[in-house]
C-alpha cells in the first residue's frame, strides 16, 4: 500500500507521536515541581491512542508504507499490551517517592517514546525499520535507567546498558549486513523467499542468524546475553523497571516471531512448521539449548538473591527461557501458548514489580527480610504480591498455571524429541517454587502483628488491584484470553 | 596491480568487527569500550556499502549505512552523557570500578 493510503492504519503511532510532542512544549511551560501534571497529559494521550488502535483493528493482514510496516492482528496483539504496560507506568511513576522533584515530563515523555519504538519493532517487516525502531527502544532505554543521576546504583546501571546494547545491536547489525548480502534485500518477506530458493544449509545463514539472534537475545534477556538484566532491574527507578521487564521484552519476542516465521520458517500446514532455510543446520537443538540454560540459569542464581528487584530479574530471565520453549517447536499451538504465557507475564510481572516499588515507597526496604509480616501492616499488598508469586511460580488457580500448560501443553504435542526439554521446564518450575515461597514465606508467616500506621497511598494500590484481579479472575475463566491470542496468530508474511 | 573487489572490503570489515570486539572485552576505559562498540557499527556499514556497491542490488545498503550513522551518533552521544554521569558518581570511568551492583 502507498504511503497516504497507509496513513489511514497508522493512526495509533500517529497520536502516540503527537503526544509525545505535546509532552515536551507542555513540560517546557512547568516549573520542576509542577513537572508531576504532565502525567495528566501522557495518561490521556495513552488512553486516545488506545482508543484509535481499538478502532484500526482489522483482521485482515495489510502492508504498509510499500512493505516497511505491517498491520496484522499480530502486532494488534502486543500493541494492545504495550499501551497498557506504559498507561499503568505512567500513572504509578507519578505517586513514586523514588521519583519525588525528578523530571516526571522527561520520564513520561521517554515512556511514551520508548512505546512508540515497540509499536514499530513489533509490526516492522524491513530490516532497515527492524534496527531503528530497534535502537529507538534501547538508546532511550539507557537514559531512563540512568534516570536517577545521583545514585551510584543508577548511573553504573545506565554504563552496563549502553555498553551490553551497544555491542549486541552492533553484532545484529553485522548479522543484517551478511544477509542482505547473501539475499540482497532488506524485506523480511523477500529474504524469506530467496533463502527457502537456495536451500543449501549454508553456513553464512547460520552465522549471520546467530548474530542476528545476539541481538534478539539482549532485548528478551535469554542466555547469553543476559549480563545487563539483573544490574538494570535493580538501578533503575522501579517504576520503570516494572516497564522493562514487560514491554520490551514481549516485544523483542514479537520480533523474533515474526521474523522466525518469515524469513526462516515455511508453514506448510496448521500444525506443522518446518526451519526452512535453517533445516540442516539442527536450529531446534540449538534454541533448545538456549531455552534450557536461560531457565536453569535464571532459576538457579535467583535462589540466593536477598535483594526482591534481582530476585524478579532473575526470575525474569527464567520465563524468558520458558517462553523460548514454544520458538523451539514453532507451531501454531506453540505461538499461541509464547502470546498467551507473554500476556500472563505482563500481568503478574507488572504487578509483582508495582509492589515491590509500593513497598519500598512506604517501608523503605527493598529487601526480602523486608517484607516480614507484611501481611500485618499491608494487608491489601500482601495478598496481591502473594497472587502475583503464585502466578509467577505457576500454581492454580492463576492465569501464570494456564500459561504454563498450554507452553508445556504445546511443546509435548511437538513430538518426543522435545520431552527432555519439557522435563528440564518442569524441574525448573519446582526449583522457581522455592525463592517464590520465601517472599510468600517472609510476608505471611514472619514477624508479629504492628500496628503502623503509614498512610496509604490510593493510587498505586488500585493500581495494583487493576493488575492482581486478572490474574485470579483468567486463572478460573480464561476463555478471552486464549480467544484473543488464537484471533492474533495472524502474522503477515507476504505482501 | 591488483584490483579492488568485493572481498577485499569483506575482510577489511571482517578485521575491524574482530578488533571492535576485542577492544570491547579488553578495554578497561569505558570511552575505550565504546570506541570498540562504533568500530564494530562500522564494519557492518562497510559491508552493507561494500554489497550494495559489488552486488547487483539497490541503494538499500547506502541508505541503511547513512541511517547507521545517525544512530551511532545519537547512542555516542548518550553514552557519553553517562560516562560523564559515571565519572561524577564515582571519580573514574574504568568499567570495573562502577562495581556497586553485585550479588
Amino acid at each position: 500500500m502507498d504511503n497516504i493510503s497507509s496513513l489511514n492504519y497508522f493512526i495509533p503511532e500517529l497520536t502516540l507521536t503527537l503526544t509525545i510532542l505535546v509532552l515536551i512544549i507542555y513540560d517546557l511551560f512547568l516549573k520542576k515541581e509542577e513537572s508531576n501534571y504532565t502525567v495528566y497529559v501522557a495518561a490521556a494521550g495513552l488512553v486516545f491512542t488506545l482508543v484509535m488502535l481499538l478502532s484500526s483493528y482489522s483482521n485482515v493482514e495489510t502492508s504498509l508504507f510499500l512493505g516497511m510496516v505491517a498491520h496484522d492482528p499480530f502486532s494488534f496483539f502486543f500493541k494492545f499490551l504495550f499501551v497498557l504496560t506504559a498507561f499503568f507506568t505512567v500513572i504509578i511513576s507519578s505517586t513514586s517517592l523514588e521519583m519525588k522533584g525528578k523530571f516526571h515530563g522527561e520520564f513520561n515523555t521517554f515512556v511514551l517514546l520508548i512505546t512508540l519504538g515497540m509499536f514499530l519493532l513489533v509490526s516492522a517487516t524491513n530490516l532497515l525499520l527492524v534496527y531503528i525502531a530497534f535502537e529507538l527502544v534501547s538508546v532511550t532505554s539507557y537514559i531512563v535507567a540512568g534516570y536517577l543521576k545521583d545514585s551510584k546504583r543508577g548511573s553504573e546501571a545506565a554504563l552496563k546498558y549502553v555498553i551490553y546494547g551497544g555491542v549486541s545491536s552492533g553484532i545484529m547489525l553485522y548479522g543484517f549486513s551478511l544477509l542482505y548480502g547473501l539475499t540482497g534485500t532488506l524485506e523480511i518477506a523477500e529474504i524469506g523467499r530467496i533463502l527457502s530458493q537456495n536451500n543449501s544449509g549454508n553456513l553464512t545463514v547460520l552465522v549471520s542468524f546467530l548474530m542476528i539472534l545476539a541481538g534478539f537475545g539482549y532485548k528478551i534477556a535469554s542466555v547469553p546475553f543476559h549480563f545487563w538484566a539483573p544490574d538494570v532491574y535493580e538501578g533503575a527507578p522501579t517504576a520503570f523497571t516494572a516497564f522493562l521487564s514487560v514491554g520490551p521484552k514481549a516485544a523483542g519476542f514479537a520480533l523474533l516471531i515474526r521474523f522466525l516465521n518469515t524469513a526462516f520458517v515455511s508453514q506448510d500446514n496448521v500444525n506443522m512448521a518446518s526451519w526452512g532455510a535453517l533445516e540442516q543446520l539442527a536450529w531446534p537443538e540449538i534454541m533448545m539449548w538456549i531455552s534450557a540454560i536461560t531457565m536453569t540459569l535464571g532459576n538457579l542464581v535467583a535462589l540466593k538473591q536477598d535483594n526482591i528487584k534481582r530476585l524478579l530479574a532473575y526470575s525474569s530471565i527464567a520465563h524468558a527461557g520458558y517462553v523460548l520453549m514454544g520458538i523451539v517447536v514453532l507451531t501454531q499451538d506453540g505461538l499461541f501458548a509464547m502470546m498467551f504465557y507473554l500476556s500472563a507475564y505482563y500481568l503478574m510481572n507488572l504487578g509483582a514489580f508495582f509492589v515491590v516499588l509500593n513497598v519500598a515507597d512506604r517501608f523503605g526496604s527493598e529487601e526480602i527480610d523486608g517484607y516480614n509480616g507484611l501481611v500485618y501492616k499491608a494487608p491489601f499488598l500482601a495478598v496481591c504480591m502473594g497472587i502475583f508469586m503464585f502466578s509467577l511460580a505457576g500454581i492454580p488457580p492463576t492465569v501464570g498455571f494456564i500459561g504454563k500448560f498450554y507452553l508445556f501443553a504445546a511443546l509435548i504435542k511437538g513430538g518426543s524429541a522435545y520431552y527432555p526439554l519439557a522435563i528440564i521446564g518442569a524441574l525448573n518450575s519446582v526449583v522457581s517454587l522455592y525463592y517464590y515461597a520465601r517472599v510468600l514465606r517472609a510476608m505471611f508467616v514472619r514477624g508479629e502483628a504492628v500496628d503502623s500506621e503509614m498512610p496509604i497511598i490510593k493510587t498505586p494500590v488500585a493500581v495494583i488491584g487493576m493488575l492482581a484481579f486478572p490474574v485470579l479472575i483468567l486463572g478460573l475463566y480464561w476463555a478471552p484470553l486464549s480467544d484473543f491470542a488464537h484471533a492474533s496468530l495472524k502474522i503477515l508474511i507476504t505482501h | 596491480m591488483i584490483t579492488v573487489g568485493l572481498y577485499h572490503f569483506l575482510v577489511v570489515s571482517a578485521l575491524l568487527f574482530s578488533f571492535g570486539l576485542y577492544a570491547v572485552m579488553t578495554r578497561r576505559n569505558a570511552i575505550g569500550v565504546l570506541l570498540g562498540v562504533e568500530l564494530i557499527l562500522n564494519s557492518a556499514n562497510l559491508n552493507f556499502v561494500a554489497f550494495a556497491r559489488y552486488g547487483i542490488f539497490s541503494m538499500d545498503g547506502q541508505l541503511f549505512a547513512l541511517f547507521v550513522i545517525i544512530l551511532a551518533a545519537a547512542e555516542a552521544a548518550i553514552a557519553l552523557a553517562i560516562v560523564l554521569n559515571i565519572f561524577n558518581n564515582f571519580r573514574s570511568i574504568n568499567v570495573d570500578e562502577a562495581d556497586s551492583l553485585r550479588y
